[in-house]
């Protein structure tokens, strides 16, 4: 297991370092939340929307949320790139661990996302959005979690296709009904009951629901507990199958 | 002499939507320690196929083999510190710089960081890169670009190295300097199982050929033998003894077998 660890870190350390050189990167995966917070959240201000907390408390987890699946399940798009310059089999073919081939990647992906994040809430509070800190945390954490879940299985996927013509248009046929099903948003809670069904099927639903608890410093309420329990769940299971896949792919 | 590479029977078959395609279709080959083997065959015989199989890249769907003295099978993490792999792609991030590929895949194979630096200055006196190491990949030529795929496969000094294609795309120049290298390389004791359509690369290379079509091995000899067996006479060239053993040239032009 150290060995998988220290394998880990050296791959989390060459991406997290081409990652700081193409500053690009961190901008455009902030940019669709950005505008949805800058163009979309002042219209909420005085609608009611059917739950605990203001319009930015509601608005900014479900942006996390966004961040979280739109960064990370893309995350493979990098490996489309590697594999046509033979790298990634490169790598395999020496002793390296090759879970933390993947591990390093979703690591530095997770890393990408906690600054993002960070800046995320820094622009909501500068709009109005007002959490208490440990909420916020809590927050990150969760969020952390779906990524390194999305991530992983993002990654192998990518490892099981050779274009991004394959690649592109599953995530996105994935994404986008995820992101309208999970209330990101606006809350379930103003859904019609067919609707609400639907979404309860959705494990992201969960998490939006879980950060939206932990930003109004609701800790003791089952949502949060039940976001942090899909979290775990999907990132057991998702990581499990992420590395299998992975460390089988090409075979 | 003894074997360092031996394999069984070894085949792959792919499942693809149109049903199974076989590969590779059942290979007994060995390499003798020391040797250049040269892997011939038309473009889709399958010698990327059983290379990638070889090097732990592919499983194998039956058969056995052995190398560097350890079984492919059950124990391939101590096959690939045994071995070096450079793949027709080659395997450099262009944006990355010389140095630190180098010291990387130093760190990949268990060096301290200390010790995967030195090494990488080792390499690249040795390579002849010392002048490129804080150049980034995308930065280099296609010849020092073969010669940094060849360094990083020898940073653990393997036992055997495995050459995929290595001069396609070369300039004539850059070709005969990796000829130059190949040969020093196995003078300083590396076991060289090379693949290429190239017949007058075989034919300056290798010490012995074995030439695949189809999936299957269909000879195998010195180049001198099989000249003399198949081409009728010791000078004939390489070329007409291919097209005798497998009815066409080297580079018939047909897809090549799904490679994933």
């Amino acid at each position: 297991m150290p060995t998988v660890l220290a394998d880990s870190l050296l791959v989390f350390e060459r991406y997290a370092r081409q990652t700081l050189r193409s500053r690009i990167t961190l901008i455009f995966g902030l940019m669709q939340p950005m505008l949805f917070l800058g163009f979309f959240g002042p219209l909420l201000q005085d609608v009611p929307l059917g739950r605990e907390g203001d319009s930015w408390q509601i608005l900014v987890p479900g942006l996390l949320v966004q961040l979280a699946l739109f960064s990370s399940s893309f995350a493979g798009f990098g490996i489309l790139i590697e594999k046509q310059h033979g790298i990634v089999e490169r790598m395999r073919v020496t002793p390296v661990s090759r879970t933390a081939l993947l591990l390093g990647r979703t690591l530095r992906d997770v890393a990408l996302l906690l600054v993002q994040s960070v800046i995320l809430v820094l622009a909501g509070v500068a709009f109005g959005l007002r959490a208490p800190l440990l909420g916020v945390l809590i927050g990150f954490v969760l969020v952390a979690v779906l990524a390194a879940s999305l991530a992983s299985l993002s990654y192998a996927f990518a490892m099981r296709v050779n274009t991004p013509q394959e690649f592109a248009p599953v995530i996105n046929s994935i994404n986008l009904p995820a992101m309208l099903l999970s209330g990101i948003l606006l809350p379930m809670a103003l859904a019609p009951t067919w609707l609400d069904v639907i979404s309860h099927l959705i494990p992201f639903r969960y998490l939006v629901d879980g950060v939206r608890a932990a930003f109004v410093g609701d800790y003791g309420d089952s949502a949060l507990a039940v976001g942090a329990l899909a979290a775990l769940l999907l990132s057991a299971a998702s990581l499990t199958l992420g590395t299998r896949l992975f460390r089988r792919a090409g075979a | 002499m003894t074997a360092i590479l031996s394999t069984h029977d070894l085949a792959l078959t792919f499942s693809t939507k149109r049903g199974p395609v076989e590969a590779v279709r059942g290979i007994d080959l060995a390499v003798e320690q020391g040797e250049i083997l040269g892997f011939l065959g038309p473009n889709g015989a399958g010698k990327s196929t059983t290379l990638r199989m070889l090097t732990t890249l592919l499983a194998p769907t039956r058969g056995t083999a052995t190398v560097a003295g350890h079984d492919l099978a059950t124990q391939p993490r101590a096959v690939r510190r045994k071995i070096g792999y450079v793949a027709q792609s080659g395997g450099l991030d262009p944006q990355e710089r010389v140095r630190s590929e180098l010291v990387l895949q130093g760190r990949f194979y268990r060096l301290s960081r200390a010790e995967a630096e030195a090494r990488a200055e080792e390499l690249a006196v040795d390579l002849d890169l010392t002048e490129l190491l804080d150049r980034t990949c995308a930065e280099l030529s296609g010849g020092q670009r073969r010669r940094l795929d060849i360094a990083m496969a020898l940073t653990h000094r393997p036992a055997l190295l495995f050459l995929d294609e290595p001069t396609t795309g070369l300039d004539p120049g850059s070709r005969a300097d990796l000829w130059e290298l190949v040969r020093r390389i196995r003078d300083e004791g590396t076991t060289i199982f090379l693949t290429t359509h190239y017949l007058d690369e075989a034919d300056a290379l290798a010490d012995r050929l074995v030439i695949v079509d189809h999936g299957e091995v269909v000879a195998e000899g010195t180049p001198a033998a099989l000249k003399e067996r198949y081409g009728g006479s010791p000078e004939a060239t390489l070329q007409d003894t291919f097209i005798a053993i497998t009815g066409h040239g080297p580079r018939r032009e047909e897809p090549a077998p799904l490679t994933v």
